[in-house]
């Protein structure tokens, strides 16, 4: 779209990058967002509660279920052995499918610790929690289940599907360079630990069936709620207003949904689900675990060579899930010879899923710090290395960039941080009791669109109402939506209404993958330059209008109003008289085959200082920035949390998140978030970020890239370069606790 | 959690009576016991609220000491001036401890008397000797990078996880339970926790029902203090190690199963060993079980770096 044609790029009214605050900030802060487990549409729900099994891998082999069914308040206990029939696992019955069945209690195999096992449905929540104790489920456990989990090389297989990637001779490239770097980074299971615990409230009416739910997307809980009560979608009303974090972790519906709507359906009333924090840790998905091995080939001067990113992954052994850590690889740096790979370890465990920027969040802690190590060894500022070895087109596949902004980051958060006063050699500057050091990383991602639709419509009082089967999980997006089609049409913010979560309107991808707001977006942006066209049409053709006879191709929206020429008519008084029922349109995107000629990523560099305690090892971020670049940016206060979010995130994956899995039960020993550790607000000191210019054309019609996941690509890897560069210490088995800092530097002390 | 009857009570005595009798339990600002009630780790029948009792005053004491009612909470402990004055080293303590919301609401008796964050201990599918006599110890071969180096035996391998207790014990002093029948006793602060052995279900010295009413603090010793806490984050995260030292007497936290006073060290040091000696002397003694085998070198450093003052 050219760009006089274009409302986003012309920014008439200035609110596309406005940092507007977000529109249901409010209700969040004051308790008043209804989120699933909250809405109070429908009083009366009853409580479940679930049970989960307490082996890896086995069978239930006896089930007492009488003391929990004689419990108080009980109404409902179900097993394996009376839970209703539903279709199995994956079934797809239904022509247009984008989800299968998810079918709970289905029978008596256990498939990973925490599967649920038994639901307790109560008056209250306390009865069915109660109760839920009182459920006697004994098990067999399979005498192979072993989790192998030390031993992942043992355990990987190959998957394929690098194929593209290999490129020239690696081995031969890495055989004669004079720089090598060979190295292998391990990072742990992490657990997305929403705010909002994933969460079920449903009712029936008549064959209808109505499910709040939180969750990513609308339209794929809503299909696989259709499939596992094998009913037509159609009569599945999802509903996910309102979704406290997602991170990933809520792409997939868990036994809360279905559960609740099949124990509604049973009782005649509405029924509510919620997992417990410590359900979350086994019952919803985590990040697999990975071993990376990285190798870098370079000439004298820092030209590289060859470059391998090999990852080995662990994921259930009935899932193919795995972290695609060295997916990144192919894109961020030139290098003729190149090898990518990825291999599976098989274990029982839970099913991994992904988790905020899977692939680069874990991938950018190998290859970053392998960079690193390279600069030390070469000689090299780091940022010059990266400068150096950067591409002119797609290193693997040859495509053109569609922008490629990177060195600009680089370079301006090289500049902001005093990158220039760095001294190389480790343990150069002591301030009391901490070694300090800097450390930097480059951040990449890639860059999605997928299709979507908007409606929306203008009310006789010229209230612009926007709807979408999309959600909002915390990010911005009711904001960024009423900013476009603000923008679009011409009115003011408060005359515009965002409605979103609901199965029944216009479809769109949910969140996930840094795609939502493209996606949603540009679909919003299409729906109101239709909703434009109709209503110059409507003027023109109104013999009352002002615009009447007027050329609708020369109409313009703006304060307000539609004017052509000299002539201009309030849009409510327009609709008001023309059309009193209101005025409604449709959009869409598609995306441009066009798009897929191009590389797409997201760009931006992190520079990062840290103190390192030289008595106990202890690590402490003292500032942090980030430059980025992400196309044009919607709204500068919403897109700049996203990436301080992300870099926090970072923060976290470098010195703190970690799971231990305890390989006798199957699980994970942090159940809670008193175990589970993720910075808290005194570990983040002087954080910032920012964005540079640019506007990316081909990503998408508004111009845009995702920001969801940025901000943690690299962040960490900047955090252990910084850790080096202070104490002298190179950790490569994330996260970088105590011990393994205080191995170092009692190594170092002799 | 399971049902369960609760009362307010009147005053010490009659509380002492009513969480003596069988599934009774005293509550003050429940911080750590309905979280564990709510997992059904602790299982009470019956709760006696002493959090309204009239014993949140802190007064010095006519021998130079500090008296500090039960009920005090954790805030306005760290936050007295004769406190912050006089036993700095307890300020930093309970400074160091949860999160500002939690300070709020935990009382000083409460603190003192808080379980082991173990993560077995915490969750009922796995086997725990504290939880369940005789069940055995998943800690010992399992994940115990947070478990005791000292003091620790083949039942239990926990720690206690109180910041506060480790600065108290550092100065010395006592607790004042009282019984049923209004009868005090002074119980010393090195006596109150006891060390796992056979029964690590059994923590204290506290007979069933006896409801600490005061701690009283010795005289601060003459000296510099300081609490010095390691931890995986900067905030809200329990100690891998910590050490308390008030003068010449110096204490450990987070691992044993009590507050572990150095007697070891601050004898050493009396007898002129070096801090690195001082410290050397008291984690002799010291055994890893593999996850926690870094929590020795790290125990001892931090000793040693408190001991001769570092604290910049």
């Amino acid at each position: 779209m050219a760009d006089d044609a274009n409302p986003i790029a012309l920014n008439r009214a200035g609110l596309i990058g406005k940092p507007v605050d977000r529109l249901e900030g409010k209700l969040k802060v004051s308790g008043t967002a209804d989120y699933a487990y909250e809405v109070m549409e429908k009083p009366g729900a009853a409580f479940g509660y679930l049970v989960g099994a307490t082996i890896p891998r086995g069978k239930i082999a006896g089930v007492d279920i009488s003391a929990a069914e004689a419990a108080p308040g009980v109404l409902l206990v179900w097993t394996h052995r009376n839970a209703p029939s539903q279709p199995a696992p994956g079934t797809q019955s239904q022509a247009g499918s984008q989800a299968p069945a998810q079918p709970e209690l289905y029978d008596e195999r256990i498939r990973f610790y925490g599967q649920t096992a038994a639901l307790v449905v109560a008056e209250s929540f306390e009865q069915a929690a109660a109760a839920a104790r009182l459920v006697r489920i004994d098990y067999e456990a399979d005498a192979g289940a072993a989790v192998v989990f030390d031993d992942m090389h043992a355990a990987a297989r190959d998957t394929g599907g690098d194929e593209e990637a290999q490129k020239g001779d690696f081995d031969a490239a890495f055989a004669s360079a004079p720089a090598v770097i060979d190295a292998t980074w391990t990072t742990p299971v992490q657990n997305h630990c929403q705010m909002e615990p994933h969460a079920s409230l449903c009712w029936w009416e008549g064959d209808q069936v109505y499910a709040f739910t939180s969750n990513q997307s609308v339209k794929r809980p809503q299909h696989a709620l259709g499939e596992t009560l094998g009913i037509d979608r159609n009569k599945v009303h999802l509903r996910a207003r309102y979704i406290g974090g997602g991170f990933g972790g809520k792409n997939n519906s868990y036994a809360d949904l279905t559960l609740s709507a099949l124990a509604a359906r049973e009782l005649k009333r509405p029924v509510k689900i919620a997992l417990t924090r410590q359900q979350m840790f086994h019952m919803t998905v985590h990040r697999p675990a990975t071993v990376q091995r990285v190798r870098l080939a370079a000439d004298r001067n820092g030209q590289l060579t060859g470059i391998s990113h090999e990852t080995i992954s662990h994921c259930a052994r009935a899932d193919r899930f795995m972290e695609r850590a060295s997916a990144f690889t192919k894109n961020l740096y030139a290098a003729p010879n190149r090898r990518i790979g990825h291999k599976l370890a098989l274990m029982d465990l839970p099913v991994a899923g992904a988790m905020r920027a899977p692939g680069e969040a874990v991938g950018m802690l190998a290859l970053e710090c392998a960079m690193d190590e390279l600069a030390e060894q070469l000689g090299m500022d780091p940022v010059d290395l990266r400068i150096l070895n950067e591409p002119d087109v797609d290193p693997t596949d040859g495509r053109p960039f569609s922008t490629r902004p990177l060195v600009r980051c680089l370079k301006e958060g090289a500049q902001a941080f005093g990158w220039d006063a760095r001294i190389p050699t480790p343990r150069h500057t002591r301030d009391g009791r901490w070694w300090v050091g800097t450390g930097m990383a480059a951040a990449i991602r890639g860059n999605f669109l997928l299709p979507a639709k908007a409606q929306i419509h203008i009310s006789a009082e010229g209230i612009v109402t926007v709807r979408q089967a999309m959600t909002d999980i915390g990010t911005g997006t009711y904001t960024i939506l009423a900013q476009i089609a603000a923008e679009t049409l011409g009115v003011p913010l408060e005359e515009v209404r965002i409605e979103l979560g609901h199965s029944e309107w216009a479809p769109a991808p949910g969140s996930g993958g840094s795609f939502g707001a493209a996606s949603a977006g540009s679909a919003a942006m299409d729906a109101g330059i239709n909703l434009r066209s109709k209503l110059a049409a409507l003027a023109v053709g109104d013999a009352a209008s002002p615009l009447h006879g007027g050329d609708p191709a020369k109409a313009e929206f703006r304060d307000g109003n539609i004017v052509i020429g000299n002539q201009a008519e309030a849009l409510g008084d327009l609709v008001r008289r023309a059309s009193p029922q209101g005025v409604d349109a449709v959009g869409a995107v598609t995306p441009d085959p066009k798009g897929r000629e191009y590389s797409q990523h997201t760009y931006g560099g992190h520079f990062c200082e840290v103190g390192v305690d030289a008595v106990t090892g202890e690590v402490r971020v003292r500032r942090m920035i980030g430059v980025f670049a992400a196309g044009r940016i919607l709204n500068h206060k919403t897109a700049r949390s996203q990436l301080t979010g992300g870099m926090i995130w970072g923060i976290g994956g470098a010195l703190h998140e970690e799971n231990h899995v305890d390989p006798r039960f199957g699980s994970f020993v942090a159940q809670d978030l008193a175990q589970y550790h993720v910075p808290a607000q005194a570990d983040i000191a002087g954080l910032d970020a920012w964005f540079i210019d640019e506007v990316d054309d081909i990503a998408n019609p508004l111009g845009i890239k995702g920001v969801g996941e940025l901000g943690i690509c690299g962040a960490g890897a900047a955090v252990a370069n910084a850790v080096y560069n202070a104490c002298g210490v190179r950790v490569r088995d994330y996260p970088i606790t105590v011990e393994k800092v205080l191995a170092g530097l009692q190594a170092l002390e002799g | 959690m399971r049902a369960f009857t609760y009362e307010r009570a009147g005053d010490a005595a009659g509380a002492a009576r009513a969480a003596a009798r069988p599934g009774a339990k005293l509550i003050a600002g429940g911080t750590n016991l309905i979280d564990l009630m709510k997992l059904e780790i602790e299982t009470p029948t019956h709760l006696v609220d002493v959090s309204r009792l009239p014993l949140a005053g802190i007064e010095p004491t006519p021998d130079g000491g500090l008296r500090i009612g039960a009920m005090a909470t954790n805030t306005a402990l760290a936050v007295h001036p004769q406190v912050r004055a006089r036993y700095p080293v307890v300020a930093q303590a309970v400074l160091a401890g949860a999160s500002g919301q939690l300070r709020n609401k935990a009382t000083v008796g409460g603190n003192l008397l808080q379980r082991t964050r173990c993560g077995y201990f915490y969750d009922p599918a796995k086997p725990c000797n504290k939880r369940e006599p005789g069940a055995g110890c998943a800690a010992l071969e399992g994940f115990n990078r947070m478990h005791a180096i000292l003091g620790a035996s083949e039942a239990c391998i926990a720690t206690h996880p109180s910041d506060m207790a480790v600065g108290m014990t550092a100065v010395g002093g006592r607790v004042e339970p009282v019984d049923g029948e209004g009868r005090t006793r002074a119980l010393p602060l090195s006596e109150l926790h006891r060390l796992p052995g056979d029964t690590p279900q059994v923590e204290t010295a506290l007979a069933p029902g006896e409801l600490i009413t005061a701690v009283v603090l010795d005289p601060p010793p003459a000296g510099r203090q300081l609490y010095r806490k390691v931890r995986d984050r900067a905030s809200y995260a329990f100690g891998l190690a910590s050490v308390a030292v008030a003068g010449g007497q110096a204490a450990l936290g987070a691992v044993a199963h009590r507050p572990w006073r150095a007697t070891t060290a601050e004898a050493a040091l009396a007898g002129g060993a070096s801090p690195d000696e001082a410290a050397a002397a008291e984690l002799a003694p010291a055994q890893g079980r593999g996850g926690n085998d870094f929590k020795i070198p790290l125990t001892r450093r931090l000793l040693a770096a408190a001991l001769a003052g570092e604290n910049a």
